[in-house]
């Protein structure tokens, strides 16, 4: 590590004197000053899209989320002495437009990087875009699996553990409960659910006993899932995977009860909220329920004593007092953006975009206030999935229960 | 800042029986300038800009297919996205699974959604109004079903979608970059159809087409085979809106059933009605309002986005009510009044076709006795 | 057989949901002879303004009562404010203004009350009805509902001066003038009705969908379906082709090899276009005659 940095130094000493920098470097691990686009003596300018208009609106909390977390970064002094300017644009959660306003970004704004761009179908137009450019897509807010792909695609990045390994995750837990269930799944006809699906079935393979009886899907458009719900009761399921966004896992969670139907019930993290989606499903229907965490769930009793959760109060009694202190959205926010703010802070003066990947595979143990105990954000060159471990919870009533080892999606 | 030029371009266009030789070589000058003008811009600008241009010629042209159906043809459509997608995943299809020239795709993309127009316009045969609007709503809802279903997966990647390369610059223009070329290659395809459309609707057939929309009976009547027109009609505003996304491919590079939801459709509507019904050169100004107009609200609030989008929508039907062809053209009726002092000859000139202010005019009174 | 019964009253159940919206649709196609995008929008809002009173301790039917007035009074003040200067614009210029109205109430939804779905509580109760897991209480309500609405404006149409003068209005608004009915307060009458047919079916539906500002996007596109299944000029048949629409899907999901799951609106449209082939103006709807 130590050698490679000395001669990052040697290689950019020439830059720098043709620049007329001054040559500053104070610490000998810290290169000389060498700017990517964006960059200043004073201002780092990142990018990022998010939905704040259209059919997906209700996710453009996490882009004002994060705008809350950079201000207050900056009130803090901001990042080795810069502040961020983060320039966030709607794109309505419609592909071209995230290409339009990501070139905008890329090409009239001159960011340093993309942080956190929101969305699969959306982050999927630009990637290829991003990688020709040699522009950080960093710490995408989706959970495809195709993010960590560091040999085919080096300047992005995701985050969140990914759908499909946390879909082994809860074949896993059914399998053990039940190595011959008859399992059926309710997934969005989208990306995740499709996702998630995907990592079910994998593991469940076809050789039996186990196998998925059922998967039925719905659209967003869909009134309610009582149809999905009753066909996968009536194909004799004995476990059942609610991969849901709230309204639709909730309204599952209502129906099951209403019919009498008690499978083992795995609610996958889309849909885990206690006030957002429980409440309303009847939190006496609830009981029992298992899921997986990697976040903190802001409305579960159980953390309000939590030094994490305090600070995430603080922050949004401050810097965001109009967000929904219920929207796990809000949690997710400020966790990415501090997640890019490391990255930065490990670039030190070499704000460039190639030490921005390289120090954003560069994470080591890095703890983040929302992540749930125990879990931090580890990167390799060899390595882009950020967050990968999560927890199994299962649900008691008021809160949920925290069970088992930390976990991570893979088959075997 | 360019609008201007590219609304004078289209009026050009836009009225084939202009009735002086004078001003229709006026018209002719001005044409010219404009397509100067545009050929010039990629130069002008940067990257992105270039890019934002190339979308706005592709909503122009799409908005000219739904332009001729609605707009020339009366039939009512809330489902031109579809046309849009079909016609974009066509060319992604082919580029991407069968290795085909980005510029062979454009003819197939036209001739499916021409087939796929012709198959939806026989309901159209004995539906009107919002029943016909519920068989093109039905098209835009599948569509992204369709697109994402497991059947079709190999074909349409599914969820993923298709990712499409760049189009190459040939190699006898190695001066300009890529974006560059897609909008040139654009501008002109969009031309071609723009000039093809202002054949069409100045041709006997386009006359026929009109008078279906004014009064369908009296039409029938006259010997117009209406089915048959009405039919062809849908077809070619599917190949127009079909050609335009098969463009829109190119230039995002990426298809995905997402990016064709409900809302592609009401966009084309928006452009459409705020351009103005029955203008061609209103197209490119609707193109311009659907690009622009919400990345203008979105910069006004952030939390309030759609609020602004909304009250910028409405501020534009309250001050042109007849969409911004119909606005030209009661600023150029003020314009003419003050020259017609001096140039009595204008009113002496026989009127071959009702001017489209006077049509709106006409047809609501047609539709008020027809109730 | 138990789950084709289970399905059937699961459609049910969603037809309802929808027969509402199809029913305030058609009303609003009634006065103005159009289709108001912003119809679900309304009801939206309507059902927000129900939940915030009911937040701040207002009872249950108080609250009721009070929302469906202010949706009235407010369906006139949009007619008024926003449609009426356009009335002598082309039709096409109020569908611009309905897209703008929804995209407005929708964004000011979110930005007012969030985006995280609310409970919306039920007058019914929601207990298994007569002991079965078939049909619970507050869905039963809302069918005994709907079909109270549906009786109420048969008889407003057929049996009162007012709705005579509106449907005159509507229907022909020249002849209308000259025998002394004020057309544009009627058009803003049927925009009142309207939206207090909507404030009833969106806090109808809330219990069941939970609220959140796009609860009423999917509704609109099944209620628009089904009031043109069942013709946009009739209430009753709007009604019929909710619950239809409702039926269909869960049938095409459930027992239609292979296509019918990932596709089961795409059916669903499939079978009303076909149906539409054969009675044009929807089954229950009524051909206009044109006069050459």
């Amino acid at each position: 590590m130590k050698h490679l940095t000395r001669r990052r130094i040697l290689a950019a000493a020439p830059a720098v004197l043709a620049f007329g920098g001054p040559l500053l470097s104070a610490r000998p691990a810290r290169a000389a000053k060498k700017y990517g686009p964006g960059v200043t003596d004073t201002t780092i300018k990142i990018g990022n899209t998010c939905f704040y208009s259209g059919p997906a609106s209700s996710y453009g909390t996490i882009g004002r989320a994060m705008a809350a977390y950079y201000k207050m970064v900056n009130e803090q002094g901001g990042v080795n002495g810069r502040k961020i300017e983060f320039i966030s644009y709607d794109d309505a959660y419609s592909p071209p437009k995230t290409v339009e306003m990501t070139r905008k970004m890329v090409e009239e704004d001159h960011v340093l990087l993309d942080a956190g761009p929101l969305g699969t179908p959306t982050n999927s137009a630009i990637w290829h875009y991003m990688n020709q450019n040699k522009v950080p897509q960093l710490f995408v807010s989706t959970g495809a699996s195709k993010w960590d792909d560091p040999k085919g695609h080096p300047w992005t990045i995701g985050w969140q553990p990914n759908y499909h390994g946390e879909g082994i995750i809860y074949a896993n837990y059914i399998l053990k409960q039940k190595p011959d269930a008859k399992i059926g799944v309710l997934y969005q006809d989208d990306d995740f659910g499709k996702d998630y699906l995907r990592g079910i079935t994998d593991r469940v393979g076809t050789k039996g006993p186990a196998k998925v009886a059922l998967a039925a899907s719905y659209e967003t458009t869909d009134a309610t899932v009582d149809s999905q719900i009753i066909a996968i009761k009536a194909a004799g399921c004995d476990a059942f995977v609610n991969t849901a966004i709230p309204k639709f896992a909730a309204q599952a969670i209502k129906k099951a009860a209403q019919i009498e139907w008690k499978p083992i019930h795995v609610l996958s993290s889309i849909g885990q909220s206690v006030a957002v989606t429980l409440k309303p499903a009847g939190l006496e229907n609830s009981v029992g329920i298992v899921t997986d965490f990697y976040l903190k769930d802001p409305t579960d009793p159980q953390w309000k004593d939590d030094a994490g959760y305090k600070w995430w109060v603080a922050f949004m009694g401050k810097y965001y007092p109009n967000g929904d202190k219920t929207d796990v959205n809000n949690v997710y926010g400020p966790s990415n953006a501090a997640t890019v703010v490391q990255v930065l802070k490990q670039c030190g003066d070499e704000l460039t975009r190639e030490n921005v990947m390289r120090q954003a595979a560069n994470l080591h143990n890095f703890q983040v206030p929302m992540l749930l105990p125990g879990i931090t954000i580890n990167t390799t060159p060899t390595d882009f999935a950020p967050v990968k471990q999560v927890r199994m919870a299962r649900f008691s009533g008021q809160r949920w229960e925290l069970f088992g080892p930390l976990l991570t999606g893979e088959i075997g | 800042m360019t609008t201007p030029q590219q609304e004078t371009v289209a009026l050009g266009v836009a009225a084939p029986a202009a009735r002086q030789a004078m001003r229709l070589q006026t018209r002719h000058w001005v044409l010219a300038g404009a397509i100067a003008v545009a050929l010039v811009l990629p130069f002008v600008f940067q990257g992105f800009v270039v890019f934002q241009l190339t979308e706005v010629l592709i909503y122009g042209l799409a908005i000219l297919g739904l332009n001729l159906m609605t707009g020339f043809n009366g039939q009512f459509s809330v489902g031109h996205g579809a046309f849009f997608g079909v016609g974009a995943y066509v060319t992604a299809i082919m580029m991407q699974r069968w290795n085909v020239p980005y510029y062979w795709t454009l003819p197939p993309a036209g001739i499916v959604c021409f087939v796929v127009g012709i198959l939806f316009g026989l309901p159209a045969l004995r539906l009107r109004g919002l029943y016909l609007a519920l068989v093109t709503f039905a098209a835009a809802v599948a569509l992204p079903q369709l697109l994402k279903f497991h059947g079709l997966e190999g074909w349409t990647g599914g969820v993923q979608g298709i990712v499409v390369n760049q189009p190459d610059v040939p190699a006898f223009l190695p001066i300009i970059d890529a974006d560059q070329w897609l909008y040139l290659f654009t501008l002109a395809i969009t031309l071609l159809m723009f000039w093809g459309a202002s054949n069409l609707t100045g041709s006997r057939t386009g006359r026929a087409i009109m008078a279906i929309r004014d009064h369908e009976i009296a039409a029938a009547a006259m010997g117009i085979n209406a089915p048959l027109y009405k039919t062809l009609t849908f077809g070619v505003s599917a190949l127009y809106t079909g050609v335009a996304g098969a463009l829109s491919a190119l230039a995002v590079q990426f298809v995905a059933p997402d990016s064709f939801s409900l809302f592609v459709s009401i966009n084309f509507l928006v452009g459409l009605i705020l351009g103005g019904m029955g203008s061609l050169p209103g197209c490119l100004f609707g193109g311009l309002f659907v690009l622009y107009v919400p990345n203008i609200a979105e910069s006004l609030s952030r939390g309030l986005a759609g609020v602004a989008y909304g009250v910028i929508m409405l501020l534009v039907i309250f001050v042109m009510p007849s969409g911004a062809a119909g606005f030209a053209r009661y600023v150029g009726g003020l314009l003419a009044r003050h020259r017609e002092v001096e140039l009595p000859a204008h009113r002496a000139t026989p009127n071959a076709v009702a001017r489209p202010a006077q049509r709106v005019e006409h047809q609501r009174a047609e539709s008020a006795e027809n109730d | 057989m138990q789950l084709f019964l289970q399905q059937v009253l699961a459609g049910l159940a969603n037809g309802a949901i929808y027969a509402g919206m199809a029913l305030a649709l058609v009303m609003i196609f009634l006065a103005i002879d159009h289709l108001n995008f912003a119809q679900g929008e309304m009801a939206t809002f309507s059902t927000f303004i129900a939940w915030q009173l009911l937040a701040w301790g207002c009872p249950y039917w108080i609250t009721f009562v009070l929302v469906v007035a202010i949706s009235f009074v407010g369906g006139i003040a949009i007619e008024r404010v926003l449609f009426k200067p356009l009335h002598n614009a082309d039709i096409l210029a109020n569908l611009v203004a309905f897209i703008a109205l929804f995209s407005i109430l929708n964004s000011a939804d979110g930005y007012i009350w969030d985006y995280t779905i609310k409970t919306f509580p039920t007058p019914f109760g929601s207990k298994p009805l007569f002991g079965s897991v078939l049909i619970d209480a507050h869905e039963a309500g809302m069918l005994v509902v709907t079909a109270v609405l549906l009786g109420l404006l048969y008889l407003f149409f057929s049996g009162t001066r007012l709705g005579l003068a509106m449907r005159a209005a509507a229907h022909n608004p020249v002849s209308a003038r000259l025998v002394g009915i004020r057309v544009g307060w009627m058009t803003a009458l049927g925009w009142g009705i309207a939206a207090a047919i909507g404030a009833v079916s969106g806090m109808l539906i809330a219990p069941v969908v939970f609220l959140d500002p796009n609860m009423m996007f999917g509704v609109l596109l099944y209620g628009f379906a089904g009031a043109v299944l069942g013709g946009m000029t009739s209430p009753g048949g709007a009604v019929l082709g909710g619950f239809a629409v409702g039926v269909i899907e869960n049938m095409a999901g459930t027992f239609v090899p292979y296509v019918g799951r990932d596709l089961k609106l795409t059916i669903a449209l499939l079978v009303i276009v076909a149906v539409l082939m054969v009675r044009p103006a929807g089954i229950f709807g009524r051909t206009t005659v044109s006069r050459v």
